[in-house]
């Protein structure tokens, strides 16, 4: 802590230094200017005329939102039943992908410095696009369909699974590596003996997370018409049938939170 | 119990014979046989049930098979000029999107947080913050755009209320967690000298949560943007729409264009959180 002197000669302690203190002002300042510069591109973007009117809309919104259309929750556990396919097979897809990235991907398992990068590769691209994005991809590719809805899951899947998994696999002990290929065994029988059984819970407890959070993002992929209970999202609200969104939202919160019962109950089993 | 220790016995001696034998095998994941075939049949029930489920229309997907090749042939010769301007444009958006919701959702997000951590807040309150957490993590973040979009008029700022309200359900959360486990002797040491709640939140709870809420708002700043890319489809602004309407015209060295320059920001900004992340620690 920096010390000075007032006129009385008493000694004066403080946080910072005058210079510290300076810096830190200016570096609030910039970042201050910062945000205002970037609320300001905002604002000009926007009709402030719409703005003004949000309460009244939102208002709108919920009173013909009220009360849901139970009705058509019949017409919904196809849709639904297709979301939980995508999301399951999708997952399903996505980790048998992943598993072989994952090993090429950690350091102590790579064949090749070049492999890894290329693993590393593969799993930031996978991770930096959006499930929908992919989904869009897909559609323009395969057609609208529950196919492109799962690969688009598969595909965002590869890089979250296995970036946890290489994680996990950098991470073992590696004194049962060591003992097992003391005895002579193959580079396939140290993974398969030496790391596959240290990383197995690991594994099991990402998988069982991944495929709840695609269970989440199955629920919208619809919306870019790649299959599922957010093809009948997309078409109510297209024909502002707000009833009928609001039996789809209740029924995706329900789904969601199963699932994260559920996920929660298997990872506490596992681990 | 008792008879399921005994079995388990059992099992455990006919291992060690086999293995005297030569013949040994790993012990199951699952350690209940009943279990374990169980999960395995339903497993298979259910694949089978899935798969049967699943409609492909192969005439459609051979007909994509040419486009597929078109889409990756783009990428290897993105596009970034005949649509420089919109890319910029919406790339701006986007950026600014990113920030300006991520201030205004971590700010938000610590009277949440506060609220939604059990040991220092009633329960009246702990109920309504955590059930602030529950909506804004259920839904995902374009279904939550597409209701900003019909309060707010199409535009970037029903894009940052969207992330800034996603923003709150993440980081409260988070928070929540983390001052639900922080040491409580600091605090009751600040409380022991009169302080008020003011000042015990400001010096002792505050100081164990700010590098992981540092840590965190970076990380979560990184997640904006990736949102940021894709809500754009129903109308909230940013780089999302551009791409959208890239793909619909079939333009795919501009859409290959956009996803490199995603994918080149998200590196970046895993690159610099992974750092922040190391210097608050």
């Amino acid at each position: 802590m920096p010390v000075s002197t007032n006129t009385q000669g008493l000694p004066v302690w403080r946080r910072r230094t005058t210079r510290a203190q300076w810096l830190q002002y200016l570096a609030w300042l910039a970042g201050v200017s910062l945000f205002l510069l970037c609320w300001k591109v905002i604002s000009d973007n926007t009709m402030w005329v719409f703005v003004e009117d949000a309460g009244r809309q939102g208002a709108d919104l919920i009173s013909r939102m009220t009360p849901p259309e139970w009705g058509y929750a019949n017409v919904l556990w196809k849709p639904m039943w297709d979301t939980i396919n995508i999301a399951t097979l999708g997952t399903a897809i996505g980790i048998m992908m992943a598993f072989p990235v994952a090993f090429l991907a950690a350091r102590n398992t790579t064949p090749h410095p070049l492999v890894r990068s290329a693993a590393l590769v593969v799993i930031v691209s996978s991770r930096s696009i959006n499930s929908l994005i992919w989904a869009m991809l897909l559609v323009t590719i395969l057609g609208p369909g529950v196919l492109a809805g799962i690969i688009a899951i598969a595909l965002r899947s590869i890089g979250f699974v296995g970036k946890l998994l290489y994680e996990a696999i950098e991470e073992i002990h590696p004194t049962p590596v060591e003992a097992i290929s003391a005895t002579g065994a193959s580079r396939l029988q140290v993974m398969n003996y030496g790391v596959l059984p240290q990383v197995m819970p690991a594994f099991a407890g990402i998988s069982v997370y991944r495929w709840d959070i695609n269970i989440r993002e199955s629920t919208v992929l619809g919306l870019v018409g790649a299959g599922g209970i957010g093809l009948q999202l997309n078409a109510s609200i297209n024909s502002l049938a707000w009833d009928q969104v609001s039996v789809i939202f209740i029924m995706i919160f329900a789904t969601v939170l199963v699932s994260e019962w559920v996920s929660a109950r298997v990872r506490h089993a596992i681990i | 119990m008792n008879e399921r220790a005994e079995t388990q016995l059992t099992q455990e001696q006919a291992r060690q014979q086999a293995a005297q034998r030569g013949q040994w095998r790993r012990l199951p994941l699952v350690e209940n046989p009943r279990l374990r075939w169980g999960l395995l049949i339903g497993a298979v029930v259910y694949l089978v049930l899935a798969l049967a489920s699943v409609e492909v229309n192969w005439a459609r997907v051979a007909e994509g098979a040419g486009r597929a090749v078109n889409f990756l042939g783009a990428f290897m010769q993105p596009d970034f000029v005949s649509r420089y301007d919109d890319i910029v444009a919406g790339l701006l958006e986007s950026l600014t999107m990113t920030l300006t919701s991520t201030v205004v959702g971590v700010l938000l997000a610590i009277p949440v947080g506060l609220g939604a951590a059990r040991n220092i807040s009633p329960l009246p309150i702990y109920f309504i913050c955590r059930a602030i957490i529950a909506v804004s993590r259920t839904f995902q973040e374009i279904i939550i755009a597409i209701l900003f979009v019909v309060m707010f008029g199409f535009g970037p700022l029903a894009g940052m209320i969207t992330l800034a309200f996603a923003t709150i359900g993440f980081m409260a959360k988070l928070l929540a967690e983390d001052i639900e486990d922080l040491d409580w002797r600091q605090v009751e040491a600040v409380r022991a000298t009169g302080a008020s709640w003011w000042q015990t939140m400001n010096h002792a709870v505050q100081p164990q949560v700010m590098p992981r809420l540092i840590g965190l708002s970076v990380y979560r700043l990184d997640i904006n943007f990736r949102e940021s890319a894709v809500i754009g489809i129903v109308g909230a602004g940013g780089i999302g729409a551009t791409l959208n309407t890239s793909l619909s015209r079939y333009e795919y060295d501009t859409s290959a264009a956009i996803l490199l320059v995603i994918i080149a920001i998200v590196l970046l900004c895993e690159y610099s959180s992974s750092h922040v992340r190391r210097w608050t620690q």
